[in-house]
């Protein structure tokens, strides 16, 4: 399932960079990918319907968002997050 | 080129169904944002708005205007009214040939469409009523207007999301200086608060779900409301002529485009359209004593638009007085800088300022004065209202008190 969730979010954000899979790294930020706001929100938008999940992420307070957005692998923990907390 | 002042003016919003609740709810720093009352509220996640309470159609239209009436042009028409009954002005003969209607609407009727896809998607019925077209097409407003006084003249509809009203009123204030029209009834109209058009606002996650507070750190977001101003802007040597009660004069206007991005701002556009309606109107910064600020709450615009002010005006930024008042009625969306011009008169006309409501704690990136939470008595002699739009268009009008 882990596995699975992480390769699921690397090809949600791939596909919004425009980049392949292949070429993203854990530690890549937002900035790397060269996501802006628009490209962040489709991201988001596109892992809660991956996933059926709500994400909570407000664009006007991106850091005080309990849905921590500083990395690949960042987002990858704070999806599996929310994905293990509705399975409970 | 002809002076053109404001020589009438109405509105209906979370404040008030009328011009004089709604600047004595200016005054007060009253917050019209509130629970929304409206189908499936459960189904989304922002359940706050500035919605028109207490609003019964039936007072105002009758059975077969209503079935022709969408929300946003009942707010219009109850506006006009007011605008058009306070004017004075009678467009029966040969006026109503020179004189016209432009309004602003970022999405006319929404509420029609909203309904109208329930019927034929949730319900699965295959009919719908006759009138939804010439019910939700954005110029019905404007054309129900003309119809009900007699306004012959050029009617149209202008659309620039957030920008709809300031771009309707600088098109009026156009048709007027020209001599193209004597009076021209503007203005705007926006009813988005139905699930549907909440659900698509939630979309963007820019929206607040407990308050509007615009320059304050703790900003989290915009809140829509719903509502409408409308004024007549006419010939000032008509209005002089005819002794009409003047409440203020529209000495500039000025449009610009980012040619950027489809959802940020930019400072220099912003900054482009406020100097150029300073250019416009013949004033110096420092003629400058209030602006009716944009606002919305977000952290990008409020950020942006201190940036352009302070970029514009230099030393006298430190002077001036910036409020948003969408921190009381929510932002109308294409009917915000109509509702917005009232707090421009009121500062004109009664030198009271309207303050920035909900303001918690200064955010060092909107350094400016943004009279909070308290109105103030003040007089100014210029004013400006700021609009910028998704899709970066700006626009920013210019206001001298009556001469």
């Amino acid at each position: 399932m882990t596995q699975t969730v992480k390769a699921r979010v690397i090809e949600i954000l791939a596909e919004q960079a425009g980049m392949d899979v292949t070429d993203i790294r854990m530690e890549d930020t937002l900035e790397d990918l060269g996501l802006d706001s628009l490209g962040l929100v489709e991201s988001i938008f596109a892992i809660e319907e991956a996933f059926d999940i709500s994400v909570p992420f407000n664009a006007n307070e991106p850091g005080k968002s309990e849905f921590d957005i500083s990395s690949v692998a960042a987002i990858i923990a704070a999806v599996e997050g929310l994905v293990s907390r509705k399975a409970a | 080129m002809r002076r053109v002042v404001i020589t009438g003016a109405g509105t209906i919003s979370a404040l008030a169904h009328d011009v004089k609740g709604t600047l004595a709810a200016f005054r007060e720093g009253r917050c019209g944002i509130g629970p929304l009352d409206i189908r499936d509220r459960d189904r989304l996640s922002i359940q706050i708005g500035g919605q028109v309470q207490g609003w019964n159609p039936d007072i105002h239209f009758n059975r077969q205007q209503i079935v022709l009436y969408d929300k946003f042009t009942q707010f219009t028409l109850l506006a006009a009214r007011e605008a058009i009954t306070q004017s004075g002005l009678n467009f029966d003969g040969h006026l109503g040939y020179d004189s016209g209607v432009v309004l602003g609407t970022a999405a006319g009727g929404v509420n029609t469409w909203d309904e109208n896809y329930r019927t034929v998607y949730e319900e699965g019925k295959n009919r719908v009523h006759p009138f939804v077209v010439p019910k939700l097409m954005n110029n019905a407003a404007a054309s129900h207007v003309s119809m009900e006084f007699n306004l012959r003249g050029p009617v149209f509809t202008v659309s620039t999301a957030c920008a709809s009203s300031n771009h309707a009123m600088g098109q009026a204030f156009h048709m007027v200086r020209s001599g193209m029209c004597r009076a021209v009834v503007t203005g705007g109209s926006e009813s988005m608060l139905c699930f549907g058009g909440i659900k698509a606002w939630e979309g963007l996650r820019v929206m607040s779900k407990d308050a509007c507070r615009p320059f304050s750190l703790t900003r989290n977001g915009m809140v829509q409301g719903e509502g409408a101003a409308i004024f007549v802007f006419e010939d000032y040597d008509h209005a002089a002529r005819r002794g009409a009660d003047i409440l203020a004069e529209v000495v500039g206007f000025a449009m610009t485009s980012d040619a950027g991005d489809i959802v940020m701002p930019s400072q220099q556009g912003a900054a482009r359209a406020i100097a150029g309606a300073l250019r416009d109107g013949g004033l110096n910064p420092e003629d400058v004593g209030y602006i009716n600020a944009h606002g919305t709450g977000t952290a990008a615009n409020d950020r942006t638009e201190c940036a352009a002010v302070a970029d514009v005006f230099g030393p006298h930024a430190d002077r001036l007085m910036i409020s948003s008042t969408k921190s009381m009625h929510g932002h109308l969306i294409g009917g915000t800088g109509a509702v917005e011009l009232l707090a421009c008169i009121m500062a004109l006309r009664d030198g009271v300022i309207a303050p920035t409501i909900s303001y918690e704690e200064p955010d060092p990136e909107c350094a400016l004065d943004v009279v909070p939470n308290t109105a103030r008595e003040v007089r100014v002699k210029a004013v400006l209202s700021n609009a910028f739009a998704f899709g970066g268009l700006n626009a920013v009008l210019a206001l001298r008190a009556a001469p």
